[in-house]
């Protein structure tokens, strides 16, 4: 894995002659959605769409746009999602290799820039990359595959039956004669792409790389040297750089502003007025000044010397501990029904103990290590950007939109995002880029956002007060549950002041609880929004899987009860619950049918993080053991935190035992890992993550302020226990988020066990020194 | 005017001297290995080593370097193959890869000073270098990988 290269589209000159897929000259836009085989039940015509097929542009599978095989045999591989860290360079391109039987020692990859006529659906979120693309990608080197047998078989004048591909060469059966796959490269290319019947996929017990987890990052080599290119470190000919000085509250204008003194620091070339956009002001950028200079530092001191005349505008007041009395408030009043089982006020009469709780999560930032950056040049009525963004395709819709061009005359190269967690799905920072390329005369511009910048501007997670009242009956047992969340919607960004949470933001976590309570009741009170509202790693789950977590362990304890026994049996027996039936309509985009809520998957991740755990082992003084269960993304997880407190309350965390249940896996390794930064995530959030407000401008500055677990606080030991995946047919599920939720209830229930405080408001910070 | 040697290469710079190296070295020597995270020496992201002692570049202006020969984290190993390098890679350490070059240099200065570190020492070592992925507990594993690893491994 030494000798990779990132290649980034754009950037990169060709070397060789390539062939299929050789730029835009073989071109065509290939098989759309749901006419391919595996998944046609997924996207019949006039049904709905689900998974991909649902998704904007769809699904594109055609070897002619995504492989192309150089003469000397090398196959490059273009990966058409962005890579933040969840390793999609290395397990996309590896499903497309192993189905055409390359050999990955042989394997290039390049990035595909923002075009999802040509490669389908590039939003890379939700936890939806190898769950959507598994069988297109697969689909997608079997037809190489096959177009390389024919055209060997071609070649030697036999039948293409008698031709079979085995890592790299084309062997024909009978003779025991071969060829090398940059041999016949250029005749495959002409062959017809197989589709429907004639496609034929590998049985899986011959895949060589597909959930083997034995291969290196593709980009390993490049991050451990200094190589790798993010979008902060994009370097073209005669650029300028600029940082930008944005409204500090959302909607905030400017009634005037002084250059003159930015314009005396040396090395500054410019200053330069954004216009903002009215709320809602979906992905555009703030209101702002630019200083372009020949360096980030000069563009830096130049922004210390502008003047600005800012007029606050409607959000002024914002205030976090205000508005935290008003989501209390609101939380205590009935709100809008969102899921109503059975009748709860008469079984709450009925019931022999009643418990209340209400818990409360912050907003957070996404603080990705590299701050948004991107560059962009506008060539005659041609503008080129390359930045670090999650869905390059909406970024070039955005830029054409405001220069007012063409999409096609827009192009957006995707760089390596160093972080993106929600935080790079808006580009606003690449349409900046492209408003100040206007100002340079045909000279790329640079537009740097400082860690200041980043913290003040972001698309916050949600704040959130969930409210929880149960009934038990007398043997402890719940036989009524009032869940009320409240907080503003991510809507927020696309609507005018709407109050009420989506679909796709209750069905995190909220609405399709699967426990087993005859009498149910769950409620969105009303909250507006003062600030940007946006997706974090985990998104709404993280405050219902806090909330309804912690309040199985109060519970348990009200009941007298081992909370992993009290959790199993709220969980229930195992049975597969269409989420439509729990009030979910949304199922995170997908078919109901393929992914009903399987309570026997969500049991087992409970009782195998539990048993790696030692769950019920005798612990040293001042040790608990916490543990929390949550579906999300299509996918069971289920951790257990060990946690020592010591008489000063002070917290260290021996060990973390997480078990995901994704279904199939592609690259084991990488789901590892995602867990393992899950978890450390998760802390992060607990312990520390806050952003808080006051006249409406965020109160922390830098790592100061907004603080993250450092090493040293990490947990000396984190397992990981994967589910066996089983059966490549079975629908896969996500693995980027849904490690994060279960986290945070697991800490607090750990610290309660260990004999210190229940913790119901986030983050803990030195709540344990109190 | 100052002088600056960046791994082994000497240049002249007449520019503001109270830019900060990290700035001088992504701006003025398009060397991007070494990243841009906070400014304020509270990530470690843009670790170099000056005579081979980590340093936050951020925070360093180019005129306080003096003849202190820089090291960035392209000069770490001309072939990339640091130990500590090696082990990242073994180790399957980077999600995103962006702080690692900071976690290398920083952990090279660690093992340069103490070449058997024990886990508090390396918990000390690298607790001012953030990873928001979350790598920690790989670093742990890369360092102690490297720490036993034989010399040019």
């Amino acid at each position: 894995m030494d000798a990779t290269t990132t290649l980034i589209a754009g950037v990169r000159k060709p070397t060789r002659r390539e062939f299929l897929a050789a730029g835009a000259s073989f071109g065509g836009f290939a098989l759309v959605a749901g006419l391919s085989d595996a998944d046609a039940a997924d996207a019949p015509a006039a049904a709905p769409k689900y998974g991909a097929y649902g998704m904007p542009n769809g699904v594109v599978e055609n070897p002619l746009v995504f492989v192309s095989i150089a003469d000397d045999g090398v196959v490059t591989i273009t990966c058409h999602r962005a890579e933040m860290g969840q390793g999609v360079r290395t397990g996309v391109p590896l499903i497309v290799a192993d189905e055409m039987e390359a050999d990955w020692a042989m394997v290039r990859v390049a990035q595909a820039p923002g075009d999802e006529p040509r490669y389908g659906n590039q939003d890379t979120d939700g936890s939806r990359t190898t769950r959507h693309f598994f069988m297109p990608m697969r689909r997608c080197g079997a037809a190489a595959r096959q177009m390389l047998e024919a055209a060997a078989a071609a070649r030697w004048s036999v039948p293409a039956t008698e031709v079979e591909a085995r890592n790299h060469q084309l062997v024909h059966k009978p003779s025991g004669r071969t060829l090398g796959f940059g041999a016949v490269a250029r005749e495959a290319a002409t062959q017809p792409v197989p589709a429907g019947d004639a496609l034929r996929l590998k049985n899986p017990s011959q895949f060589r790389y597909i959930g083997k987890g034995k291969l290196g990052l593709i980009d390993g080599f490049d991050m451990s040297t200094g190589r790798a290119i993010y979008g902060q470190d994009v370097v073209l000919p005669n650029m300028l750089f600029a940082v930008v000085a944005r409204a500090p509250v959302l909607g905030a204008t400017l009634s005037g502003f002084d250059g003159a003194e930015a314009m005396k620091v040396a090395g500054v070339r410019k200053v330069v007025a954004i216009k903002g956009s009215p709320i809602p002001s979906a992905f555009q950028p703030l209101e702002g000044v630019a200083v372009i200079a020949d360096s980030t530092w000069a563009a830096m001191q130049g922004r210390r010397a502008l003047k600005l005349d800012w007029q606050d505008g409607p959000n002024a007041s914002y205030n976090s501990a205000t508005y935290r009395a008003s989501l209390e408030a609101a939380a205590r009043q009935p709100g809008k029904e969102i899921r109503n089982d059975g009748n709860v006020a008469e079984a709450m009469k009925g019931a022999a103990k009643t418990v209340a709780a209400e818990y409360y999560t912050p907003h957070l930032t996404q603080a990705p290590m590299e701050p948004p950056a991107a560059t962009a040049r506008i060539d005659g009525d041609r503008c080129e950007v390359w930045a670090c963004v999650q869905s390059p395709q909406a970024a070039r819709n955005d830029i054409a939109k405001r220069l007012d061009m063409p999409a096609d005359k827009v192009k957006v190269n995707v760089t390596l995002l160093g972080g993106g967690f929600g935080r790079k799905s808006k580009a606003d920072f690449a349409t900046e880029a492209a408003l100040l390329a206007r100002e340079t005369e045909g000279r790329p511009v640079k537009v740097v956002w400082t860690r200041e910048d980043d913290l003040h501007h972001s698309f916050y997670h949600t704040v959130s007060v969930d409210r929880l009242e149960a009934g038990l009956d007398a043997k402890g047992k719940p036989v009524a549950w009032l869940h009320r969340s409240v907080g503003p919607t991510i809507m927020s960004l696309f609507m005018p002041d709407p109050k009420q949470m989506a679909g796709f933001e209750l069905g995190m976590g909220l609405t399709n609880v699967p426990f087993e309570i005859p009498n149910l009741r769950i409620e969105n009170p009303p909250a507006p929004a003062y600030t940007r509202i946006g997706w974090y790693r985990a998104v709404a789950n993280i405050p219902h899987a806090f909330a309804i977590q912690s309040f199985v362990a109060e519970l348990a304890q009200a009941a007298g009860r081992d909370p992993k026994d009290y959790l199993l049996e709220l969980i229930g027996p195992p049975r597969k619950l269409d989420p439509r039936s729990l009030g979910d309509q949304w199922n995170h985009g997908e078919n109901p049918e393929l992914y009903m809520v399987d309570t026997g998957r969500l049991r087992r991740v409970a009782e195998t993080a539990a048993k790696g755990a030692g769950w019920g082992r005798k612990l040293a003084k001042g040790h608990g053991l916490g543990i929390a269960a949550h579906y999300s993304f299509v996918s069971y997880v289920a951790a257990v935190v060990e946690v020592a407190v010591d008489a000063q309350g002070r917290l260290e965390i021996p060990r973390i035992d997480i078990a995901i249940d994704c279904g199939a896996m592609v690259n084991p390794e990488r789901v590892r890992a995602q867990m393992e930064g899950a978890c450390i995530m998760g802390l992060s959030n607990a312990m520390l993550g806050e952003v808080s407000f006051d006249k409406g401008r965020v109160q922390q500055d830098n790592f100061n302020g907004y603080q993250l677990l450092r090493m040293n606080a990490a947990p000396r030991r984190i397992e990981v226990h994967l589910m066996p995946g089983g059966d490549y047919a079975q629908p896969m599920g996500g693995v980027g988020e849904p490690g994060v939720p279960p986290i945070a209830p697991a800490l607090c229930n750990a610290i309660f066990a260990a004999g210190g405080k229940r913790i119901r408001q986030l983050p803990i910070r030195n709540q344990l020194q109190a | 005017m100052v002088t600056l040697v960046v791994n082994g290469q000497s240049a002249s710079f007449e520019g503001d001297p109270q830019m900060p190296l990290l700035w001088y070295l992504r701006d003025v020597r398009q060397m991007t290995g070494t990243k841009f995270g906070c400014g304020m020496a509270l990530c470690g992201s843009c670790t170099v080593h000056l005579d081979g002692v980590a340093t936050r570049s951020c925070v360093t202006p180019v005129s306080a370097v003096g003849n202190r020969k820089i090291t960035t984290i392209e000069g770490l190993h001309a072939q990339g193959r640091h130990p500590l390098q090696v082990a990242w890679r073994e180790q399957g350490v980077p999600q995103c890869g962006y702080c690692q070059s900071g976690q290398i240099m920083q952990a090279a200065s660690l093992l340069a000073q103490n070449p058997k570190p024990s886990d508090a020492d390396i918990d000390a070592a690298m607790a001012g270098n953030l990873c928001r992925c979350g790598t920690y507990t790989r670093i742990r594993a890369a360092i102690k990988q490297a720490a036993g690893a034989k010399k040019g491994a």
